[in-house]
């Protein structure tokens, strides 16, 4: 049941990823719904879950990408995914301050470990891109933290409102 | 059971997964012949997904608007934009034709290249990192879209096809950090090779320093790498440096705005370089 959530999760991060990115190719895309996706589920699911997910994810991505070398986002985003969970696990990460500084502090590890992996194989030529990293950074960062309070605010805000209303019809 | 002993040894399967990427990396670094079938099953399942993803979109959006406007002047707008997508490649083919009648290729007689044979398609998705420039199109190799065929827009050119399955294709645009193509600057005729720099421009490299090249030049494509047809359209020159060694530094802004390429041409036919390598073979 799990798993089926983590394959249908990255999925839609997938989808979205390309639609999205569809309209924005030309310039720096700002946040990568993948990479958000994986350390959410490993700060709520733990290392193992968080491991798996980046494996698939990052798999999923290196397919679609033109890089050629299948394994490269794989091996980035199953690092990132078991440190995340590791983190989630060992930390008390619950406050929006703590979570964006996982979700900022993962996704610089992800694109060192996969723009110095293409770098170290000579497989690409990216420069140091500090200012394209940073500001995905701080978007991943920011649409992970507004998901957790939307995910955790939800639920209780809904309650409250169908308690009001029944208060009101009393 | 099972998921609670892998869950108990985390390090083992952290381990397991590194190894297998390793050598699933090492596989394709190695030997580097043609795309992986994995790649291609998976990029094929998930083709689906993003033309599903494309299909479900473009319904609503289409839904609305038939709604909205009239539906007759709505498809035949759509078809009108069609044509005259077709009609400026036509326009671009028959301007590469003249230029290349101006020359001396011309006075020996060479053989009528002009008659390509172009498959319209459309853009279904984006590539899914944000690090190479790629899109999907909604034709595969069940209407003839296979590798290294070249993609062009009304514009100019788009890029090439790198990755093809049963009804769906991966191009890669040419400002891609891996893409290239053979170009001149079509007032002089300077040869040399645009590559994507990553930022949304292109590099022309190897082009001498003495060579004639100002800001403002039409870059086209020379059509020796095979892949495409000579005398397209790739951008403008953009800046001209001296780089201090036997080469300019010369930045060329695309013609082709790929944040809103909807609609592409698949070249069929490859360019005549490629032919003639492939009768040898």
């Amino acid at each position: 049941m799990k798993a089926a959530g983590v394959v249908i999760a990255t999925a839609v991060a997938v989808a979205l990823q390309t639609t999205l990115a569809q309209f924005v190719v030309r310039g720096a895309v700002a946040v990568d719904f993948v990479v958000v996706a994986v350390i959410y589920i490993s700060l709520t699911s733990g290392p193992a879950i968080g491991l798996l997910s980046g494996t698939f994810a990052g798999l999923v991505q290196d397919t679609l990408a033109s890089g050629e070398v299948l394994g490269i986002g794989g091996l980035a985003m199953s690092i990132v995914g078991f440190l995340s969970g590791v983190v989630g696990t060992q930390f008390i990460v619950v406050q929006p301050l703590p979570r964006f500084v996982v979700f900022f502090g993962a996704t610089v590890l992800y694109k060192t470990i996969y723009i110095g992996l293409y770098e170290l194989l000579g497989l690409g030529d990216f420069g140091v891109p500090v200012a394209a990293v940073a500001g995905q950074a701080l978007g991943n960062a920011i649409v992970g933290v507004i998901a957790f309070q939307v995910v955790e605010l939800l639920p209780g805000a809904m309650e409250r409102r169908r308690a009001t209303r029944g208060r009101l019809r009393r | 059971m099972a998921i609670l002993d892998i869950r108990q040894r985390t390090g083992y399967l952290f381990i397991a997964v590194m190894l297998g990427h390793v050598i699933l990396i090492s596989a394709q670094v190695n030997t580097r012949r043609g795309v992986p079938m994995l790649q291609v099953v998976t990029f094929g399942l998930f083709a689906e997904v993003q033309r599903a993803t494309s299909a479900m979109v473009s319904s609503v959006r289409g839904g609305w608007t038939n709604y909205v406007s009239l539906r007759d002047v709505n498809a035949e707008n759509e078809g009108l934009k069609r044509q005259l997508a077709e009609a400026q490649v036509q326009l671009q083919e028959q301007r590469a034709l003249a230029e290349r009648s101006r020359g001396l290729l011309a006075t020996l007689g060479l053989r009528d290249r002009s008659n390509l044979k172009t498959l319209a398609a459309e853009v279904i998705g984006a590539g899914a990192t944000t690090d190479f420039k790629t899109v999907t199109i909604d034709k595969g190799t069940n209407d003839g879209v296979r590798a290294d065929l070249a993609v062009m827009a009304p514009a100019g050119v788009v890029g090439r096809v790198v990755v093809s399955s049963a009804r769906a294709a991966k191009v890669q645009l040419l400002v891609d950090r891996n893409a290239g193509a053979g170009v001149l600057i079509e007032r002089s005729r300077s040869q040399g090779v645009a590559i994507g720099a990553g930022d949304g421009l292109l590099r022309m490299e190897y082009v001498s320093e003495v060579a004639d090249v100002v800001v403002g030049d039409t870059v086209v494509t020379s059509g020796i790498d095979g892949i495409y047809p000579k005398g397209y359209v790739v951008g403008t020159v953009e800046a001209v440096e001296k780089s201090g060694n036997s080469y300019k530094q010369i930045l060329v802004r695309p013609a082709v705005d790929f944040s809103s390429v909807e609609e592409v041409l698949v070249v069929l036919t490859h360019a005549p370089g490629r032919d003639a390598e492939e009768t040898s073979q």
